[in-house]
């Protein structure tokens, strides 16, 4: 960014420095450790300096706020004008429970609702299904038809809040019970906003809550892609995930990299149905881990947008810039939480979501302090959701947009993650393809190794986790932890059956005819999966007539 | 000269979450530390996770769950273990496990519970002191 002439002497400048002030110092007090790495095992230098950007063109690389290469962030004036969407995830026990937990939430100032289904749920079993037992609203909420949604939302109208729904193989389901909800409400379907998962790829490698094999699983997605571009034009349908993939154990360039190689995928099955990538691409989003390394949360961030915004206007020659935008959610990382001394985690979670910011996110979900331990109450989800107040209302950090900008590390890592990413986008191309990468076990191994990687560091010291392996103190469980009542699985499964006995069982076999017909014809499912719904077919009904089709994923084990 | 068995283990995953990070990291390290490890996958049932403790003729269950469905699982799986007469298989287990749990699980036979934050170096530690070694 500097003339030659100025690099040429901050370059003799900093020779001279490194030949005389720093040894010197060094002489004296020896830094802490011989190398310093980040979590993608990048090294980091002492100091940066403008000439590690060099060669960075404000205009091509960095640009203006909403503009391309949208580096600075999506919108002109970012936080100045709206600030980011405080949306916590949420859901445990009984429809009603969490019916209530939302208003709660929404009472104490969140801005958006998140949806956290129940195992049985997620794998599109009912809650009376034996796979089921002893797993019915103990992690999420126990959705098994269309009467559970209309209690989940109920008094809670939706145009006027967005909801997200972390659902991925019965994505279709869930979304279809969501427009039943809102045509009962009389909420017009052009007005629903919210998003649906529907990231089917990274749960062979990353989630692993997979019912359906890899292509089946991507038609699913794809369904849903289309059907929102047709009918939903408010309506998120996918929301590509690097979150997963990092909990598992990815770094954070693996996260970057393996994310936005979904994206690809999903854009060209999509355009494999006929429609026009303007017509859909605006409404994919995105959804990233914020982990402990800070400025490298911060340059993933800002290399992602960059990115896929060149990748969407390069690869698929997108016209419009809103099919080059990359929204994305972030949650901070669930896995850097400590059961030891947890009020630690209050601490975590803000340096994490505060990187969130910096790197310029839409949405934020900010984990709470207990849950290394249980699900969180409603004291612990309070603090959570008042760490994204406090840096939105009194750190200072919304008043201008991306103010690291121009930093010489920041910058240099951003450039430094974005080739690391292309390199290995190039490698999956390479090799056929993100479900070629998965049936290779590609991903999956890449993850484990670095999960490894991690623990050893911890394990022999390398890495310090305060509270965990340095730090420590002889503790009782300190917290009182939110326990799900376990009467609210008999309740739910009396619940299903009742609904069974009462419901016009010649209209649900007729439907249900009707969807194996169209799943085998290979037809766009929506359709019929919300008449299926509404005619209070069950959830784990539909998911049987799928697993009759498709047939099951089985799973690669490697250690 | 007569060479040691390896201590058998197995490390698997009951319910129906998919956190397989950390079976996989214990499974990892049990083998590095010199033992032959089996890992189940996911989502096995109680009856499948000891079926294959069977064949695999396992000295050492690892059980890994972080859905809150151990109450439920756990004793099952004991039970299981108790009819087949497994009298000398240890049993341990990670995962989220609340403390309040812990004593319950001790006292149906879990051995060892290890939650969030431990090192695998304990795991091998406990594994080496309580496997019944076999030749």
């Amino acid at each position: 960014m500097l003339d030659e002439r100025k690099i040429k002497e901050i370059k003799r400048e900093r020779e001279r420095w490194e030949s005389t002030t720093l040894p010197n110092w060094i002489r004296h007090y020896p830094e802490r450790k011989s190398e310093f790495r980040n979590h993608s095992d990048v090294l980091i230098k002492g100091i940066y300096t403008p000439e590690d950007t060099e060669n960075l063109d404000y205009m091509s690389d960095l640009g203006f706020p909403g503009e391309y290469p949208f580096t600075r962030g999506l919108h002109a004036t970012m936080y100045r004008g709206r600030l980011w969407t405080m949306r916590m995830f949420s859901g445990f026990g009984t429809a009603a429970q969490t019916n209530q937990r939302f208003k709660y939430l929404l009472k104490e100032g969140e801005t958006g609702l998140s949806t956290a289904f129940d195992y049985p749920t997620i794998m599109g079993y009912d809650s009376d299904h034996p796979m089921a037992r002893g797993e019915v609203g103990v992690c999420g909420v126990a959705i098994s038809s269309l009467e559970d949604m209309e209690t989940l939302f109920d008094g809670i109208p939706l145009d006027k809040v967005t909801t997200s729904m972390t659902i991925n193989g019965p994505a279709p389901m869930l979304l279809a019970m969501y427009v039943a909800v809102g045509d009962k409400q009389g909420v017009p379907r052009q007005r629903l906003g919210g998003t649906t998962q529907n990231d089917n790829l990274k749960e062979f490698f990353a989630q692993k809550l997979c019912i359906f094999p890899p292509k089946p699983s991507v038609k699913l997605t794809t369904d849903v892609i289309e059907y929102c571009a047709r009918h939903l034009p408010k309506w998120n349908p996918v929301s590509i995930s690097g979150y997963h993939i990092r909990e598992a154990g990815a770094t954070a360039l693996q996260e970057l990299a393996f994310t936005l190689y979904d994206g690809i995928a999903y854009v060209e099955s999509t355009l494999e149905r006929g429609l026009s990538l303007e017509d859909f691409a605006p409404r994919l989003s995105f959804f990233f881990a914020s982990h402990n390394d800070f400025f490298e949360e911060i340059a993933k961030f800002r290399a992602a947008r960059r990115l896929w915004a060149k990748i969407m206007k390069e690869r698929f020659h997108a016209k419009k810039p809103r099919s080059m935008w990359m929204r994305m959610h972030v949650q901070t990382s669930g896995c850097t939480l400590t059961a030891q001394q947890p009020l630690n985690n209050i601490v975590r979670s803000t340096m994490q979501a505060l990187a969130a910011v910096l790197g310029g996110t839409q949405s934020l979900h900010t984990n709470s302090f207990d849950e290394a331990l249980c699900l969180p109450t409603e004291e612990s989800v309070r603090v959570a959701l008042r760490t994204q107040q406090i840096i939105a209302y009194e750190s200072g950090v919304t008043s201008t947009v991306d103010p690291l900008a121009g930093s010489y590390y920041l910058e240099a890592l951003t450039d430094e993650m974005e080739e690391k990413a292309v390199e290995y986008i190039q490698k999956i191309d390479d090799m056929g393809g993100a479900i070629a990468a998965i049936e290779k076990g590609f991903f999956q191994k890449e993850i484990a190794d670095s999960a490894y990687r991690y623990q050893r560091e911890i394990d022999d010291r390398k890495r310090t986790i305060v509270g965990c392996n340095e730090y420590t103190i002889e503790e009782e469980c300190p917290i009182k932890l939110l326990r799900v009542d376990p009467r609210a699985e008999k309740e739910q499964v009396s619940r299903v059956q009742r609904l069974r006995r009462e419901r016009d069982n010649r209209k649900v076999k007729e439907v249900l005819e009707k969807l194996h017909y169209a799943a085998e014809r290979d037809e766009n499912l929506m359709p019929t999966i919300i008449d299926a719904v509404k005619a209070y077919v069950t959830l784990g009904e539909i998911t049987e007539v799928l697993r009759k089709v498709y047939g099951e994923y089985k799973e690669l084990i490697a250690i | 000269m007569q060479s040691t068995r390896k201590i058998r283990v197995l490390i698997a995953k009951p319910g129906l979450d998919s956190h397989d990070r950390g079976a996989k990291v214990v499974a990892r390290a049990l083998r590095d530390a010199g033992m032959e490890v089996i890992y189940t996958g996911l989502r096995q049932s109680p009856e499948q996770i000891v079926e294959t403790a069977l064949q695999e003729d396992v000295d050492v269950i690892g059980l890994s769950i972080l859905s809150g469905a151990h109450k439920t699982l756990f004793p099952r799986i004991m039970e299981l273990i108790n009819e087949e007469g497994l009298t000398d298989m240890v049993v341990f287990a990670g995962g989220i496990i609340p403390q309040e749990d812990m004593q319950e699980l001790r006292k149906i036979g879990i051995k060892g519970i290890f939650g969030p934050g431990t090192s695998t170096e304990t795991i091998i530690k406990f594994v080496l002191k309580n496997a019944h070694k076999r030749t």
